[in-house]
């Protein structure tokens, strides 16, 4: 083999029988399909339901900010009454739009759904391929502003939390109040360990000499990140369980404990 | 583990350019063998043509990359108690290039690749005569200096493994690796971008993480090389508010307050 | 029809034989001083052995001891070859080496820094100060990559995989090398007016051995058959710390960085026994005690730990304590930095290490003392060459890197080795592109040459002789492993003798199977014959598996090289302090082109 240029030579070896993968390689994407399709559907049917998102003082994440005033419990009046279909249409496309456009599930949903490819070394199931290179997928690019959008939102989710403390009787904490104050938490890993948030910190630096908070900043996102596949995860059904809980209080098949009056 | 003294028996992949089949070879098992071993055995007793590719035997060189069992590894690595006793083992060639003989495959499209990187391009020296860079800043680049091009990442790579068509268009991880070591140098000049953008592909990229997954370096190559480098191709080409506070400025570039050593 | 015609031919100013660190920054010289320059090498660009390099490259750059300088490098270098070095080339190498080094950073290397942001430097064997510029435990990597990069930017042609087999003359002068492609077994041939060789060592004839295959001497046959010198050929460096366990990894490397980095060597009974193996010749400046040498890695004005006497003296301690039953379990003694530094500072300074123990010997050298013995590592001997120039007493033949002797002497320090590559890799490569646009004729090639050549590479096609190369291969090994390691007696050494000239024989009767198309039984034949074990050829006629005859000097044994009938110390002559001059130890030649010997030369700092 020479440096001087040749042509990129013939086809590679047709992959024979024997030297396919004889692991579980299919488990993890079906893991991952079944997850994310549960999810997918209650999180549709919670969205819809456009009821039973507010048990005082607790009001579910997927319908946080509640900005239209047909809210059962409004936390900002931006959308007229002309609105009335469930307000968590209104607002849900920022998290959906974050965890689409999330480098880690990305990897996760391009392989268990779009099956390019469907594990290591296993074949993709399309002939052609451009990926992220021509609309839709170039979209993908969108995600630092999703990114920004999502702090806002988590915002809101810390300020319900911290209503979620005012109970009609005084200051206290309920089970709900826990579940709040969890899935908030999670949620802001998840976001601030995100891959944009790290480059907006301090990774588009090339020498940090000059910089201390900054590298600060991005040493401490660099950590998170390291967890961000978990947070994914972990924040996901953090935000499902917060709703069923609010939701199951709402419709009174559970009381909501309370911990501290 | 196979006992020592029982027979382990090898599928390996036998042929050439125009095509070859996977032949069985009994050979004992010693202790702590790897897989680079057993193949000189077979060579040493059995066949003694059978061509292979190696240099250091201790993960160093990148030599001895093939396909065991249908994943791609470093031979000199993967040890024998490794596999489930009983088992034949599978040992191919790289899939993603042309075989050669046996082994051994014609890794010219990486080395065609490599030309096609503008080279390293420092600032000016100090005042002093010195260069100065801080441990912090070398840090993130040294990882991706760690790299041995075995190029197990090249080859488990589907954009190029499932997608021959592509190879013109798409470097592949291991460069994605040495542009983001020579886009995070902090005394480098060179403005490599607009070619990571277009010649070399990186937008076909979609992360899915085989390449991470294979490294025998453990290099982050997806998260701290590849998804880096996509951030800065987002704020130099995909970035509206860059764009619109450009044609507002007059300013080519966003002026990054970048310091150079 | 000529032979230009009958095999692929390319015609260079320059040609550099051999892609590590010597033969890179040769290439990259070269072809800086306008000479048309290629570089061939046998495996694919980047594999060669320097990416094995794990310590350092030693410069006295003086950025963590300011009380360092060229002249305490050109120092421990002298001392640590047992005086045998040509005192020349230790001068060029220790004042040239940080301006190599920081020539490495400005072609992009990234060594660890100090907290001023310059190079930081490690401790390292016989140096009296910390000088190893380093990248954790990877430097080779880090300098073949840089190299190689800046290498394929400047546009030199690389031919890979492409294994040069002679060397052609005219008239005494070098015109040019012909070899053959690995992946299609065709010939190649390269006229040119320079030739460097930068083809390293001769690791591969010793069974536990640091080095890999390639490491067959191919350059010091090559030069010895137009007639250059070699020297110092019984000089063999056994690196103290090799892998011992699993089998099939012995010898695989274990670098120096442990111990420089605060690990040490115990025995069987917990002992740290390198404190009763300090020679009179490095007393004066070794601890006594364990506590004078755990001072030392922070105050270097203590005296040093015995741990870092250097290379030779600690293989011989490890070799002595095993056959004294103080070993470890599977035969070497045990390295420990687990008890000695935390977790986090052992992955962040020694990463291969920690990941070669985890994933090869199942040992975590975190919580564990790893297992350590002597492997072959280097060859201080090759061929002589002019110390300012790199010129070997053939016209037009320029050598480098470790093919090339006088700079280690009789043993070399770590991380002398890396510095060695660039200083005389660029000298030979400068020098050579100097010879080759001064002549103003093309040297012709000799057909008969090159037909001996090639009729020679194909004949193991058609010999019928049952010979196996491996089992030839493994043999060799054996002999030279059993017979001609560390401690070396007269009785074994002519034992070896006559196992070589037996497996001379045999090496008439090696048939090759298959066809030339990438066939390493082939390769491995031509390599063999490489290490001159060749049929037909005086035991006098000296060759790189024939080093037990010079061995037999008894006049000889220092450093690397002791013989058992006789300890270390005992010989009168052991410790010279005179500088002797570098001699041609195998065949009577002309001298003239001899570095030159400064009589009386005292070394700074030297015992009186």
């Amino acid at each position: 083999m020479t440096a001087v240029p040749q042509e990129i030579r013939a086809e590679p070896l047709p992959m024979a029988a024997e030297s396919r993968r004889r692991d579980a390689w299919w488990a993890e994407p079906l893991a991952v399909v079944v997850v994310l399709t549960s999810f997918g559907l209650y999180a549709l049917w919670a969205a819809l339901q456009n009821g039973n998102y507010y048990a005082a003082p607790y009001l579910s994440p997927f319908y946080s900010p509640c900005i239209s005033v047909n809210c059962v419990h409004v936390t900002l009046p931006l959308i007229g009454s002309w609105w009335t279909l469930s307000p968590a249409l209104l607002i849900l496309g920022i998290p959906l739009g974050f965890r689409v456009t999330c480098y880690y599930y990305r990897k996760a949903y391009y392989r268990a759904f779009f099956w390019s490819p469907p594990a290591c070394a296993i074949p993709d199931a399309r002939r052609g391929y451009s990926g992220e290179t021509r609309f839709p997928f170039v979209l993908q690019n969108s995600h630092r502003y999703f990114f920004w959008l999502s702090l806002v939102v988590l915002a809101f989710l810390w300020w319900d939390a911290l209503l979620a403390f005012r109970f009609p009787t005084g200051v206290g904490i309920g089970l709900g109040t826990v579940v709040l104050v969890v899935n908030a938490t999670l949620l802001t890993l998840y976001s601030l360990s995100c891959h944009s948030c790290r480059y907006l910190c301090g990774g588009y630096l090339d020498s940090f000499k000059d910089a201390p908070i900054r590298y600060r900043l991005w040493r401490w996102t660099n950590r998170l990140n390291a967890r961000h596949p978990h947070f994914a995860w972990i924040s996901l059904f953090g935000v499902a369980l917060a709703d069923l809980y609010v939701r199951l209080v709402a419709m009174g098949v559970i009381t909501d404990p309370r911990i501290v009056f | 583990m196979p006992e020592s003294g029982a027979q382990v028996t090898m599928r390996v992949w036998r042929g050439d350019a125009d095509g070859g089949t996977f032949e069985d070879y009994q050979i004992p098992a010693a202790e702590g063998m790897v897989v680079l071993d057993v193949i000189h055995r077979i060579q040493a007793t059995q066949a003694p043509d059978l061509a292979v590719r190696w240099n250091c035997k201790a993960g160093r060189c990148g030599s001895c990359s093939a396909e065991v069992n249908g994943k791609p590894r470093l031979m000199c690595m993967t040890r024998m108690n490794h596999f489930a006793p009983g088992e034949p083992i599978t040992v191919a060639p790289l899939r993603t290039f042309p075989p050669i003989k046996d082994l051994v495959t014609d890794l010219s499209y990486n080395y065609q690749k490599a030309k096609s990187v503008p080279a390293f391009k420092p600032g000016p020296k100090e005042a002093d005569g010195t260069r100065r860079m801080y441990q912090e800043d070398v840090d993130r680049v040294q990882e991706f200096h760690k790299c041995i091009e075995c190029f197990l990442c090249q080859t488990v790579c589907h954009v190029i493994r499932d997608h021959e068509e592509n190879k013109p268009a798409f470097a592949g991880p291991r460069l994605f690796v040495r542009l983001a070591a020579l886009e995070m140098h902090p005394l480098d000049t060179n403005d490599r971008l607009g070619l990571i953008n277009q010649q070399s592909g990186l937008g076909y990229c979609n992360i899915t993480k085989c390449c991470t997954d294979v490294c025998p370096e453990s290099i982050k190559i997806t998260d701290n090389a590849i998804i880096p480098l996509k951030e800065r191709v987002v704020t130099e080409f995909h970035d509206p508010v860059v764009w619109a506070w450009r044609k507002l400025t007059g300013r080519k570039k966003v002026e990054l307050p970048v310091t150079s050593g | 029809m000529s032979v230009e015609d009958r095999f692929e031919t390319h015609e260079y100013d320059v040609i550099v034989v051999g892609a590590g660190g010597a033969g890179l920054r040769a290439a990259i010289e070269a072809s800086a001083q306008g000479a048309k320059t290629a570089l061939v090498c046998k495996s694919l660009l980047g594999k060669a052995h320097t990416v094995m390099a794990e310590g350092g490259i030693a410069a006295a750059l003086r950025n963590v001891w300011k009380e360092d300088g060229w002249d305490v490098h050109f120092r421990d270098t002298m001392r640590g070859g047992k005086l045998l070095n040509n005192w020349r080339m230790a001068q060029i190498h220790a004042q040239e080496a940080p301006d190599r080094v920081l020539e490495l950073e400005e072609w992009g290397a990234l060594f660890d820094r100090t907290k001023e942001g310059l190079i930081l430097q490690r401790d390292f064997g016989g140096h009296r100060y910390a000088r190893l510029a380093h990248v954790g435990d990877r430097t080779g990597l880090e300098m073949i990559r840089t190299l190689q990069q800046h290498a394929v930017h400047k546009g030199i042609d690389v031919y890979m995989e492409c294994t040069i087999q002679r060397l052609l003359t005219d008239d005494g002068r070098v015109s040019g090398a012909c070899g053959y492609w690995r992946e299609s077994g065709k010939l190649i041939l390269f006229k040119s007016r320079a030739v460097v060789l930068a083809t390293g060592g001769i690791g591969k004839i010793y069974q536990i051995t640091s080095n890999s295959w390639e490491y067959t001497g191919d350059g010091m046959a090559m030069g010895l058959d137009v007639g250059a010198d070699l020297i110092d050929m019984e000089m063999v460096q056994f690196h103290p710390t090799g892998m011992v366990w699993p089998p099939s990894v012995r010898g695989i490397l274990v670098t120096e960085g442990v111990r420089g980095d605060g690990g040490t060597l115990k025995n069987s009974e917990g002992r740290r026994f390198m404190f009763d193996y300090v020679p009179d010749f490095f007393r004066a400046e070794t601890a006594e005690t364990e506590e004078e040498a755990d001072a030392w890695y922070a105050d270097k004005t203590k005296r040093r730990t015995p741990d870092l006497l250097p290379r030779d003296e600690v293989a011989r301690a490890i070799n002595t304590e095993v056959k004294a039953g103080r070993g470890s379990p599977h035969g070497g003694v045990f390295l420990d930095i687990a008890s000695r530094r935390d977790p986090e500072y052992i992955r962040r300074r020694l990463p291969s290490m920690y990941q070669q123990f985890r994933e090869l010997a199942d040992v975590d050298i975190t919580k564990e003392a790893m297992e350590v013995g002597p492997t072959c590592h280097y060859q201080m001997g090759g061929l002589r060459v002019e110390a300012d120039t790199a010129a070997t007493t053939v016209p037009g033949l320029f050598a480098a890197g470790e093919v090339a002797a006088g700079l280690h002497g009789a043993n070399r320090l770590g991380g002398n080795s890396l510095s060695d590559l660039v200083v005389f890799g660029r000298r030979a490569g400068l020098h050579a592109a100097e010879y080759a646009l001064a002549q103003s004729v093309v040297p012709a090639v000799d057909d008969g040459q090159v037909k001996a050549t090639t009729s020679a590479m194909l004949a193991p096609f058609e010999t019928v002789g049952g010979q196996n190369p491996y089992t030839l291969h493994a043999d060799l090994e054996a002999c030279m492993q059993n017979l001609v390691g560390i401690i070396r007696t007269e009785s074994e050494l002519e034992q070896a003798l006559d196992e070589i000239g037996q497996l001379r024989e045999r090496l008439a009767r090696v048939s090759v199977q298959g066809n030339r198309q990438y066939n390493p039984g082939w390769h491995l034949t031509l390599d063999l014959h490489c290490a001159r074990i060749r049929p037909g050829e005086s035991p006098v006629q000296p060759g790189l598996a024939t080093h037990p005859r010079p061995a037999l000097d008894a006049d000889r044994r220092r450093g690397c090289h002791s013989l058992g009938d006789r300890a270390q110390g005992e010989s009168r002559r052991a410790h010279p302090r005179r500088l002797p001059g570098p001699r041609s130890c195998l065949r009577p030649r002309e001298r003239r082109d001899a570095p030159r010997r400064r009589r009386d030369a005292r070394l700074p700092g030297a015992p009186a």
